[in-house]
């Protein structure tokens, strides 16, 4: 009938040393983890937030059973383990005790459904009458965002305005995709055929992390964009730059780079609006390419030696990359470079 | 034809490779499926390695995206299709009859084909890595990245062929199971009297029998899109998408239970004996069980929360995933249950077993959490889901497997495995698997995705995939640990006894390792534990009978014969339609020589 006395005393004790060192540790690892660039834990949106408060509290019921569980099985473990002249007690169950547990799990889950189901019900039908409405296009891989109230279309990096909702309607153009800023939303795919939409309101202007979340192919780990959120302010005036045609430059390296997009075949895949032979959509619109943060599909940094390493060869930088290797001649990169610079 | 047992004559003038060749005896099949599926086990071991050891370092440069999707893919594929539910069947043959108290499942034959055709198709899925390219779009293989347009090679192909072959391999061992099963039980062995090991066995079997079908017609349908144009799942055409999703996890999600169930049945075995009483709640625990298998087929739209099922689906799937805890969690209570008021031997097989409850409740909280679709949204595809299923499947369905394996030995062979090295294996593996895992919970948190083969420093990712990569290797060491205590044991003398635990169920009546007719005498059963309760009753066994003349079915090398067929078939699907009737003829006649083999 396992240990008795002082024994059982101590294996109790020790058992619940450990499991409370366990959980401490835990916890404070899962507190770091928390705080970190791409975090799925400080949500910085209405709906987020709402999602966040029932993870806390989905959290904490984890946190309990795990604790209990734990606590137990070394209890039992350290109390009724083998002893010379021990007797195992005979029984076969307990009605009584088995429907009591029965009843644990099925509170615990109640408690999590209620809220569970509230918030779903709040957060994934239609969006508010006032949203900002975007398209955000999943490719291989890399993401386009087109505000088609707005006029503008951008690529990687996406800027919406704070305390306003919106409503991103999700497609795909080749396989799927999927829409992640955990600040600001759970995923929802972006799916070939078929429009997804996902809304919520930022509340606090900022940088957010965004990556691809459904595995679409070779460089699905390259597949990532940026969230700027702005005052009103600042978003209406990234606005009015956006909607401005690009010029094209008349002299200098830039000019002979604006010839050479054309000369190299560039425009047959990318769109600069003032460049009236640039006109493919097949690539991401590069009319204010220089504006954004991010390239290649929001791998690296949008500066001069990033740029030169992409043109220089873009499948060795993002394997699988539909923009082939051009073969550009070190003179040719020094060109589109001065006139891609030019396109703010 | 028939071996009577005493004269050894037919034995003694084959080799030895034919005997394994040709056998019906479910003994030696499990031993065929066991070294098998644990040889898979290790090379979907190297694989994972190789994964991790490319994530230790940001910007790691170890293998390329291309090998880094091959990799990830068939290590799920080997780790599931070739080695837990090879090591799952191996158990099963071996035990079923011995459990039940009878000679031989119900079709030895079909059950020799079904390992041989495992083989085909285990090997036909590995082998693509040196014929042009391993599967690399996901075990789960969403359209369209799997169509042609987006897979040219023959990568996708050599999954839906080799996967449809190891379909029809499951398809006929839970067949086997589940008639024997139901119709073979000694006499006394009513369905309540059934080891609680052999009522999950028939849970898996009704499982694989109600949900491989469906397998096998998505990758018909996929196979059939790849190769003759036809449109089931490319949006293009009017084809969608989100079918295969469906498909494939009303499938999938019944046979996650495939790979937990048999390892809750060994920890229900295992318990009990080293508790040295009865399992605590034996019906809770059986109609638990079924309750997990038959709610597995209402949940599988949880792995699709995010591809925009809409409100009402969400909160329907929701619920019924969450009702899957209740069921899982009076199985934990039922364990510790039982452990409570015990007088524990700490065997291999006893920490394997505990170690189990901890860590598949931990697998089992965090299935719990992404049930509710607003946590899911963050869960889905990050690293807090890849730590959830292996918490699962290794804390689980592996730990348990070790458990058996580390339980039952001494039956199989007559020996027992060295428990010093047993427990250094154990601490390993234990202290290896929460290593590796558990800061996956801390990186999914973090917001790292799944199945990127790269990732950026300053992302507080970098210590944890670090640690979790050391893991990896400290689990290297407690398996290689345990290959050796394999071959070192398999020199020592045959000395266990026919019942070394002490233990209650009928396996542990007959000598170890059991004669290739099991049972000298079919026992007869008074209660749900006939060997305590013939201890405590002072019931003798049966005395032997002087003349023993018991007919086993002959060996056989038709199965073989069928299983070179379908491999010829499988072949065939992949190169040249020419091979594949070439293929189908052997089959037919495979059977037809089958149909007219003598039994007598």
């Amino acid at each position: 009938m396992g240990r008795s006395g002082a024994g059982r005393v101590i294996a109790i004790v020790v058992s619940l040393v450990i499991t409370a060192a366990t959980v401490g540790l835990l916890y404070i690892a899962f507190v770091d983890s928390a705080n970190t660039p791409q975090t799925t834990f400080q949500a910085m949106s209405e709906n987020g937030q709402k999602a966040q408060d029932v993870y806390t509290l989905i959290f904490i019921l984890a946190g309990i059973v795990f604790a209990g569980v734990m606590a137990l099985t070394l209890i039992f473990s350290l109390v009724y383990r083998e002893r010379a002249g021990g007797k195992a007690l005979q029984l076969h169950g307990n009605s009584k005790l088995e429907v009591l547990w029965t009843f644990i799990p099925v509170l615990i889950v109640v408690v999590m459904a209620v809220p569970t189901f509230q918030v779903i019900a709040e957060t994934t039908g239609a969006a508010p009458e006032e949203s900002l409405t975007v398209h955000a296009v999943g490719h291989q891989w890399w993401f386009e965002f087109d505000y088609p109230e707005l006029g503008v279309v951008t690529a990687s990096d996406l800027h919406l305005p704070v305390d306003r909702p919106v409503r991103v309607i999700l497609q795909s153009k080749d396989v799927i995709h999927s829409f992640w800023v955990p600040q600001l939303s759970g995923k929802v795919d972006m799916v070939p055929g078929h429009d997804n939409q996902l809304w919520f309101t930022p509340n606090t202007p900022g940088e957010y992390l965004g990556q691809c979340a459904e595995f679409c192919g070779l460089s699905h780990a390259n597949m990532r964009f940026r969230v700027f959120v702005h005052t009103e302010a600042d978003f209406d005036a990234w606005v009015q730059g956006q909607l401005a045609e690009a010029a094209t430059p008349a002299e200098g390296l830039a000019a002979e780079g604006a010839q050479q997009f054309t000369l190299s075949g560039c425009i047959g895949c990318h769109t600069v609006k003032g460049n009236a032979l640039a006109m493919g959509v097949v690539g991401p619109n590069l009319t204010h390419f220089a504006s954004r943060t991010r390239l290649a599909g929001g791998m690296a940094e949008n500066n001069e030696a990033e740029l030169r390493r992409w043109l220089s060869n873009p499948p060795a930088m993002k394997p699988g990359s539909i923009m082939p290797n051009l073969n550009l001649s070190p003179e040719a990169i020094d060109k589109l470079v001065a006139y891609l610079q030019t396109l703010q | 034809m028939a071996t009577a047992v005493g004269t050894l004559s037919h034995t003694e003038d084959r080799s030895r490779i034919w005997e394994w060749m040709t056998t019906v005896d479910h003994k030696k099949i499990a031993a065929l499926y066991g070294v098998t599926g644990f040889i898979f086990f290790l090379i979907g071991g190297i694989e994972a390695t190789l994964v991790r050891t490319q994530l230790a370092v940001p910007n790691g440069n170890v293998i390329d995206a291309d090998l880094f999707n091959q990799l990830f893919t068939t290590h799920a594929l080997t780790m599931i299709f070739l080695a837990i539910m090879p090591m799952g069947a191996s158990f099963f043959n071996y035990l079923i009859p011995l459990q039940i108290g009878a000679r031989d499942v119900a079709f030895p034959r079909l059950n020799a084909l079904g390992y041989w055709t495992y083989l085909t198709g285990a090997v036909m899925l590995t082998s693509s890595f040196f014929l042009g390219g391993a599967p690399n779009g996901g075990w789960f293989a969403y359209a369209p990245l799997t169509s042609l347009e987006y897979a040219a090679g023959k990568n996708l192909d050599f999954y839906t062929v080799s996967l449809l072959i190891l379909g029809v391999s499951s398809l006929m061992g839970s067949l086997n199971f589940a008639v024997t099963i139901i119709n073979m039980r000694a006499p006394g062995m009513t369905m309540m009297r059934l080891p609680v090991y052999m009522w999950m066995t028939l849970v898996v079997s009704f499982l694989l029998i109600l949900s491989l079908p469906i397998i096998t017609v998505a990758l018909v349908q996929l196979y059939f899109d790849r190769n003759f144009g036809t449109n089931f799942f490319t949006p293009d055409t009017g084809g969608d998408p989100i079918l295969w999703q469906h498909i494939f996890w009303l499938f999938g999600h019944p046979e996650v239970y495939v790979l937990i169930l048999p390892s809750m049945g060994i920890v229900s075995e295992v318990l009990p004996v080293m508790s040295r009483k009865p399992l605590f709640g034996y019906s809770a625990i059986v109609f638990a069980g079924a309750a997990i298998g038959v709610l597995g087929f209402a949940v599988w739209s949880h792995h699709m929360f995010t591809t925009g099922l809409g409100t009402v689906p969400q909160i329907v799937f929701s619920a019924s995933t969450m009702a899957i805890g209740i069921p899982t969690g009076i199985k934990i209570f039922n364990w510790l249950g039982t452990m409570y008021g015990g007088n524990i031997r700490f065997t291999t097989a006893t920490y394997f077993s505990v170690a189990f409850i901890f860590l598949f409740t931990i697998g089992g909280i965090s299935g719990v959490m992404h049930a509710s679709p607003a946590v899911d949204g963050q869960h889905q595809d990050s690293y807090f889901v890849v730590a959830h299923i292996h918490y699962v499947l290794f804390g689980g369905a592996i730990m348990g497997i070790f458990s058996g394996i580390f339980y039952w030995f001494p039956k199989m062979t007559g020996r027992f495995l060295n428990e010093t090295s047993g427990k250094w294996t154990f601490w390993l593996l234990f202290v290896g698997m929460n290593l590796t895992f558990f800061p996956m919970h801390f990186l999914g948190l973090a917001g790292m995705p799944r199945r990127i083969y790269t990732y950026d420093e300053g992302l507080g990712w970098e210590t944890w995939n670090l640690v979790a990569t050391i893991g990896v290797y400290v689990i290297v060491v407690g398996v290689s640990v345990f290959i050796v205590n394999f071959f070192r044991t398999m020199r020592q003398p045959q000395t266990a006894g026919d019942n070394p635990w002490d233990a209650a169920t009928l396996e542990w009546a007959t000598s170890s390792p059991p004669p290739e007719h099991n049972f000298d005498v079919v026992p007869e059963v008074h209660d749900r534990d006939p060997l305590w309760y013939n201890r405590d009753h002072g019931i003798a066994p049966a005395a032997k009978p002087e003349h023993l003349h018991i007919h086993l079915p002959p060996p056989s090398y038709m199965p073989l014969i069928v299983a070179m067929g379908v491999a010829l078939l499988g072949i065939g699907g992949l190169s040249h339609v020419a091979v594949a009737v070439l293929g189908m003829a052997v089959v037919v006649y495979g059977i037809w020589g089958w149909a007219l083999e003598p039994t007598e």
